[in-house]
């Protein structure tokens, strides 16, 4: 990995608030979802992100990427947060090509990381099926043929799954439904015959899809990695996305955090400003509280993923958490605080609480990562 | 001499010279306050605390001259992460190593940095803290001691409260009133000497059982001048100053824990654990959990603003908070894994963690209203950090 200065990270910290501030700016996610964007996200946008190397922050540069890191690509979906910036970060960039990466083939590594760094290919990760994130809870099964295997299941929440190129779908070749050795990992092509993919219509107005799979043939070269011990390449890859997305949440909670205080600055009632009543100034305070945590829990993971620590997956839990505890706080207080008008479409402010809760389901909310957290400490 | 040259040799001298029983968890009454009369109550803390003190380690920073190790600031959190590493006990406690001595490098003259800073090095001098009155809690500025201009002396006459330890501290910095005309901009911060003519103490029973705070009475007590610190009616700042202090100490209860109980997992492991050590009910792990979590965060936090040094006083408050409820949380936790068995007061009946997480508890209760309650803590976020209109 490159090692990146302080100033580098400020340097691209200052670039991407610049880049989502005026390019991918909170109106624009208005503007996708009111005209029901196909898409889901603007394409343009997202290939100049890839010439400035996004895109392939976290691809080593032999595959074509630049190898920033994860802090460097913290710092980029922090400020994407704040302007909720509907991209492919979190489906292609913080999942997909991790998984390629660390598992994958040569073949499929030079045929699909390249192409993801540019910008040209999409990658999804199929995964969950349940209403609730359970990653063993998998009964997607994958039977062996000779040479080829066929993928029988559905699966829900997949991020970007109607625009995808690529999947990677989590399948069982062998155990039961919820046990976490027995499954693999397989690259499918989106159109492979017998995929059916149904784009969901989300509060937060981004992309996600249901994807059922049935007699879908794929060649036994789909595999990444070995048979049965796909949880062993899921698991890690699954929290430092968690790091990633907890980066994008404190951003968004950030910018409601921001907005409500200015609010409190102008509004004026009973002839002052109500930012004045002690009654709101202590639970601003509180919600500054529970902010700082958030930024040092995702900094802390973040840093621990790049210095490769034994602790990353108590730390990606401990982040996500705090993320989803902290995100709830912050968009209900602020939509409370705005009082009638933050009930508005026309304010900005909802937009955060709808994509506060999305956020919060994605790689598992508050309880799940206390209940991890717990089996992963031993109590 | 590079880091890790550093950490290699701190190492072996720890390992060489702190003793076995000060490698063990402490209860609070083996703690080293120092003093004229010091009491060491567990039979190696005296050695203990001599070699630190001869090696200048009690107060790592400080200059060599005036009883201090020298050390880096990187050296230094070296020394305490090797301390911590072999459990080693801190080994003076003193109001005069976490506050005065900072507060006298940074602004004492030359010949008050000579005269007291040594001293406390050296765990000589135990210091109390003269700030809150009956009518000056969270509005501290309000504080009515007098101390009236005598010439070469002042005369002190008025009344403490909340002065902890003063029944066995020998000398007290102390806020004083010189000028009663304006509110802020009339305190004084004063030294002198707890066993002077006129000085009278009454230690307090609390609901914890405990006596370690007093009410403190002066009576025509005569304070040379020379024991003023910084200019006359200019003692608000160093108040504020010495508070960020006090409130960077108290905040780190939650992470250092309190005294004599053994870490939460493991009581919660003794309370509530099944046989192999897992706590089964799904409600009180998720509450642990999330507590456990939440310590992490937080320790997380108070490095990065150490890091920082940008540690303003907003991020201080917001330390204090958030520290000092954690610690409140934590107890409260315990006592409902204990139940009943944390209900003791005294006796038999029940173990010496159940007693004492009893005691914990009840005390606890005064983290978040002594040095600034929380309350004050988030009005100064408030208005520091977020600009909050008053």
């Amino acid at each position: 990995m490159s090692d990146l200065t302080r100033e580098d990270l400020d340097l691209l910290r200052d670039t991407a608030a610049r880049f989502f501030e005026e390019q991918l700016p909170v109106g624009s996610l208005r503007e996708l979802r009111d005209e029901r964007d196909e898409t889901g996200f603007d394409r343009g946008r997202w290939r100049e992100m890839a010439e400035m190397g996004w895109a392939g922050i976290l691809i080593g540069e032999d595959d074509g990427g630049i190898d920033f890191g994860y802090t460097a690509l913290g710092t980029i979906m922090e400020q994407s947060g704040r302007t909720l910036a509907a991209s492919p970060l979190v489906s292609t960039v913080l999942l997909g090509a991790p998984l390629i990466a660390s598992a994958g083939s040569t073949a499929q590594r030079e045929r699909i990381l390249s192409s993801v760094a540019t910008g040209e290919q999409l990658l999804a990760l199929a995964h969950e099926e349940g209403r609730r994130h359970a990653p063993h809870q998998v009964s997607t099964r994958a039977a062996r043929h000779g040479n080829r295997f066929v993928i029988n299941g559905s699966k829900t929440f997949v991020l970007d799954g109607h625009v995808a190129d690529q999947f990677i779908v989590v399948a069982r070749t062998d155990g039961e439904d919820n046990a976490p050795a027995g499954l693999s990992l397989f690259l499918v092509a989106a159109d492979t015959p017998g995929i059916r993919c149904s784009r969901t219509t989300m509060v937060d107005g981004r992309n996600a899809a249901n994807i059922e799979f049935e007699q879908v043939e794929i060649a036994a070269d789909a595999l990444v990695g070995a048979p049965e011990r796909g949880f062993k390449v899921l698991e890690p890859v699954l929290d430092r996305a968690r790091a990633g997305l907890a980066a994008e949440m404190l951003g968004t909670g950030l910018e409601a955090f921001d907005r409500t205080i200015e609010y409190l600055k102008v509004r004026e009632q009973f002839g002052v400003k109500i930012g004045s009543f002690q009654a709101l100034k202590h639970r601003a305070a509180e919600m500054y509280c529970e902010i700082e945590l958030t930024r040092s829990a995702t900094y802390a993971a973040l840093a621990a993923i790049d210095a490769d620590l034994a602790e990353v997956a108590e730390l990606a839990s401990v982040a996500k958490a705090k993320a989803c505890e902290m995100i709830e706080l912050v968009s209900n207080e602020a939509v409370q605080m705005h009082g009638g008008i933050g009930m508005t479409d026309e304010a900005d402010i909802g937009l955060y609480l709808k994509r506060a809760r999305v956020s919060q389901q994605i790689l598992g909310d508050a309880l799940y990562h206390r209940a991890r957290y717990a089996t992963l400490i031993g109590i | 001499m590079t880091i890790e040259e550093f950490r290699t040799e701190t190492r072996a001298w720890l390992e060489q010279n702190c003793p076995a029983g000060m490698r063990t968890p402490m209860p609070d009454e083996e703690r080293v306050w120092g003093g004229k009369a010091p009491v060491f109550k567990h039979p190696e803390s005296k050695v203990w605390m001599e070699r630190m003190v001869e090696r200048g380690w009690t107060a790592p920073t400080w200059p060599r001259e005036f009883g201090g190790g020298g050390l880096s600031h990187e050296q230094a959190s070296v020394l305490t992460g090797e301390m911590r590493r072999l459990h080693c006990r801190p080994p003076l406690f003193s109001f005069g190593l976490g506050m005065l001595g900072p507060l006298l490098l940074d602004i004492g003259t030359q010949e008050q940095k000579q005269r007291y800073l040594p001293p406390i090095a050296r765990g000589e001098i135990w210091w109390c803290q003269g700030y809150s009155e009956p009518g000056a809690g969270s509005d501290l500025a309000n504080l009515q001691t007098r101390a009236e201009d005598q010439g070469d002396h002042y005369l002190v006459n008025g009344q403490k409260v909340w002065t902890s330890y003063a029944h066995q501290a020998d000398w007290i910095f102390c806020l004083v009133r010189t000028d009663t005309t304006v509110k802020h901009a009339g305190i004084s911060f004063l030294l002198f000497d707890m066993h002077s003519p006129g000085v009278e103490v009454r230690p307090i029973k609390l609901i914890s059982g405990a006596s370690a705070f007093c009410e403190t009475f002066f009576d025509n007590v005569k304070v040379p001048k020379t024991q003023l610190i910084g200019e006359v009616n200019g003692g608000w700042a160093i108040a504020k100053q010495l508070l960020g202090h006090e409130r960077a100490m108290i905040s780190q209860l939650g992470a250092r824990g309190a005294g004599r109980l053994p870490p939460l997992e493991d009581l919660a492991r003794k309370f509530a654990g099944d046989e192999n050590g897992r706590i089964t009910d799904p409600v009180l792990r998720d509450s642990l959990a999330r507590h456990l979590m939440n310590d992490r965060a937080f320790e997380q936090t108070s490095k990065r603003a150490m890091r920082g040094g940008d540690a303003g006083s907003g991020v201080a408050s917001m330390l204090k908070y958030y520290g000092t409820e954690q610690n409140k949380r934590k107890l409260e936790l315990l006592m409902k894994l204990a139940g009943s068995s944390g209900l003791g007061w005294s006796g038999e009946e029940f173990d010496d963690d159940e007693l004492a997480l009893c005691r914990y508890w009840l005390r606890s209760k005064g983290n978040s209203i002594e040095g600034g309650t929380s309350e004050v803590q988030l009005n100064v976020i408030a208005k520091r950090v977020l600009g909050l209109p008053d």
